[in-house]
């Protein structure tokens, strides 16, 4: 995708700093991301045993964790007894084959897609594309961002970033709505009408999953748009794509997560559907795929394999300061925000080497993760690991060896901190330029005459 | 006879399931599911109450009616004719029931109304559990224009953690359905009735 193809080369901070080029529109994206964590806040503080569930949940996917082996081969037995097609795929070019040569046997063309992150890990989409396959994703915001030619900047409202004005005139252009009208009422209805005709007309389903259950073979997939169920319920053949890491042991397990679920996300209490798809209907096929395209890998990392654990609910984005004022492109990643820059890393550490550092470290990543993975940890352990190897830039590199070398020396940073006092008060240019990284879209404040420690001396004389 | 593609997937699978088993942690534990941890009761927690509150604030309707005859009476009066409805409550008797139908699910696009009996409901989401038998045929309560529900007040449970131990095994299809379909994909604009049922009444019955 055109998109993807721009951003792959450049790296976030230059990203970033294209997004902040237009201060109002980020201002707006900060506040409607930090009103969705709003909403996440006054749902969790409506339950009381909040913070045991969120314990509880953490605990449930440790012990898949430590069961995968198990766990994937019950699923997979019970999943083949319900007249399930069950398939392996070691990477992402192994899941777009086996999806491909299913859709292949089938002699048809056309396609609808509900939501799924694994599958834009895997770039299905492109891949069918060039396969001939007429893949629509049904999903509204995921169809807006698909007719824009873009990948989604946010994994649960991929398009977070549009504005209902540009929504409007996309509509105008591609779905033939009238020019100026930006009503969201009146576009959704519009997408409705265009997207039942490909419901009506697509006789295979894709869709992702939120939960798979090792004990009964069933995966349970969540939306609010009923966009999923009915792609399944029209096809003749529903294909799940689904990360390896998505199995919970039992039923009674999806009580825990459903309920942390929507309400991390969204703040709603639930999403409006959560179906549990166990046997296909009467004459329908029905495949599993399942990927692990380097979970299996990070599984034996103590320090990264938490990561595994996440139920893609965004609430790490919606809360990170740097995702909100950064926007999800420029991680220029499947899955942006704090995740994301953990996840992309395990990948490919050279071309996501950056991406643990667009993050201040404040932990609020952490604090409302519904499974308590140690994002915010695990951003600083990816520093190291890739400082380590060799991945981060001669900048950084020299500025933290300069940095380590004062702060060991007390006369030198005594010397180096008055240096820097007065040329800042008397030679401000030098220091707010376009040279120095901290001055963009920020006003270095005026530098005091003392340090604290001069003013400590001096005061305790005279007391 | 075994092709070279399955041959490549059996490896796969293989090889995969050998790297989980060398890389797995040691065991872990599953946690308590202890209802007076994890779903602990308010003093004064009325679950009738607060699932129509939730079901209000999602954006779904309810009627609480003595009997079978005043739901009949609430939807003709709704859905006069000529409205298509499908009705799979025989209690009620009004519209077609799913018989008269093909096979196709897609000739139910036209549905104006589909009436359906759900399991139980859950107070704490206002969700409602429906499985394929329920349902006729599992496209109608998404593919409907408006879908009206209808539960005993009585079957109303606290918490999913309530609802999971009343759901056992013998469903192909089952879902979990809380108030009309929506987005909220246009600038954070809810909106009901994005590619489901555009309005949800439920209806309630002693």
């Amino acid at each position: 995708m055109e998109a993807q193809q721009h951003t792959a080369s450049k790296d976030h901070a230059t990203l970033a700093d294209t997004f902040n080029r237009d201060e109002p529109r980020v201002d707006w994206h900060d506040k409607t991301l930090w009103f969705v964590r709003q909403k996440r806040d006054k749902a969790a503080w409506q339950i009381p045993e909040w913070e045991h569930l969120r314990e509880t949940a953490s605990q449930i996917k440790h012990n898949v964790l430590a069961n995968l082996h198990h766990y994937l081969l019950s699923f997979e037995q019970q999943a083949q007894q319900n007249g399930v097609t069950v398939h392996w795929a070691a990477n992402a070019e192994e899941h777009n084959q086996i999806v491909h040569s299913i859709i292949q046997k089938t002699g048809i063309t056309r396609v609808v897609k509900s939501k799924s992150m694994l599958t834009e890990e895997c770039h299905l989409n492109d891949y069918l594309q060039a396969q001939g396959i007429d893949v629509v994703d049904t999903d509204l915001g995921e169809r807006i961002v698909q007719l824009a030619n873009e990948p989604p900047s946010h994994i649960v409202l991929p398009c977070i970033h549009w504005k209902k004005e540009e929504i409007g005139e996309l509509f105008h252009k591609h779905l033939g709505t009238p020019e100026g009208n930006s009503d969201p009422q009146f576009l959704t209805a519009a997408a409705r009408v265009h997207l039942r005709e490909r419901f009506m007309t697509s006789p295979i389903a894709i869709t992702g999953v939120n939960f798979a259950i090792a004990e009964t073979g069933e995966v349970v997939v969540c939306t609010n748009e009923g966009n999923a169920d009915l792609g399944v319920q029209l096809s003749d053949v529903h294909i799940a794509c689904m990360g390896i890491e998505k199995l919970i042991p039992e039923r009674k397990h999806l009580g825990v997560f459903l309920r942390l679920l929507a309400r991390s996300a969204t703040g709603q209490p639930i999403t409006t559907y959560s179906s549990h798809f166990r046997k296909p209907r009467p004459g329908q096929h029905m495949h599993i795929v399942l990927v692990d395209n380097g979970r299996s890998e990070r599984l034996g990392s103590d320090d990264f394999r938490n990561a595994l654990k996440c139920i893609r609910c965004g609430a790490c984005m919606n809360t990170c300061p740097v995702y909100r004022r950064s926007g999800g492109h420029s991680y220029h990643y499947a899955i942006a925000g704090p995740i994301g820059s953990i996840l992309a890393p395990a990948l490919d550490m050279k071309k996501n080497a950056d991406l643990p550092f667009a993050s201040t470290l404040c932990g609020s990543c952490s604090n409302v993760c519904p499974v308590k993975i140690d994002i915010h940890d695990q951003l600083y352990k990816w520093r190291q690991v890739l400082a380590k190897d060799g991945y981060v830039g001669s900048t950084k590199k020299n500025g933290m060896k300069g940095m380590a070398f004062v702060l060991s020396h007390p006369r030198i940073y005594r010397i180096s901190g008055s240096v820097g006092r007065w040329v800042s008060r008397h030679m401000p240019f030098l220091v707010s330029n376009s040279l120095n990284p901290w001055a963009k879209q920020r006003e270095m404040p005026t530098a005091p005459k003392q340090s604290f420690g001069e003013w400590y001396r001096t005061n305790k004389r005279k007391a | 006879m075994v092709s070279h593609k399955q041959t490549q997937s059996m490896s796969s699978r293989e090889k995969i399931l050998a790297t989980i088993k060398q890389n797995q942690p040691p065991a872990a534990p599953l946690p308590s599911l202890a209802l007076s941890d994890l779903a602990p009761v308010a003093p004064g927690f009325d679950a009738v109450q607060k699932f129509t509150t939730v079901l209000q604030g999602i954006g779904g309707s309810i009627v609480e009616v003595k009997n079978w005859d005043q739901i009949h009476a609430h939807l003709s009066a709704q859905f006069p004719s000529p409205a298509r409805i499908i009705n799979l409550i025989p209690e009620i008797h009004l519209g077609d029931s799913l018989n008269a139908l093909s096979a196709k699910p897609h000739t139910l696009e036209d549905v104006n109304l589909a009436v359906i009996k759900g399991q139980f409901g859950v107070a704490e989401n206002s969700a409602i559990w429906i499985t394929d038998t329920d349902m006729g045929d599992r496209a109608l309560p998404f593919i409907c224009e408006h879908l009206a529900l209808v539960i005993r007040a009585s079957s109303i449970v606290n918490t999913m953690h309530h609802a999971y131990e009343r759901i056992h095994t013998g469903y192909a299809f089952g879902t979990f359905l809380a108030g009309p379909s929506k987005t909220a994909d246009i600038e954070q604009s809810l909106v009901l009735g994005a590619h489901g049922a555009k309005t949800l009444t439920v209806f309630l019955l002693p």
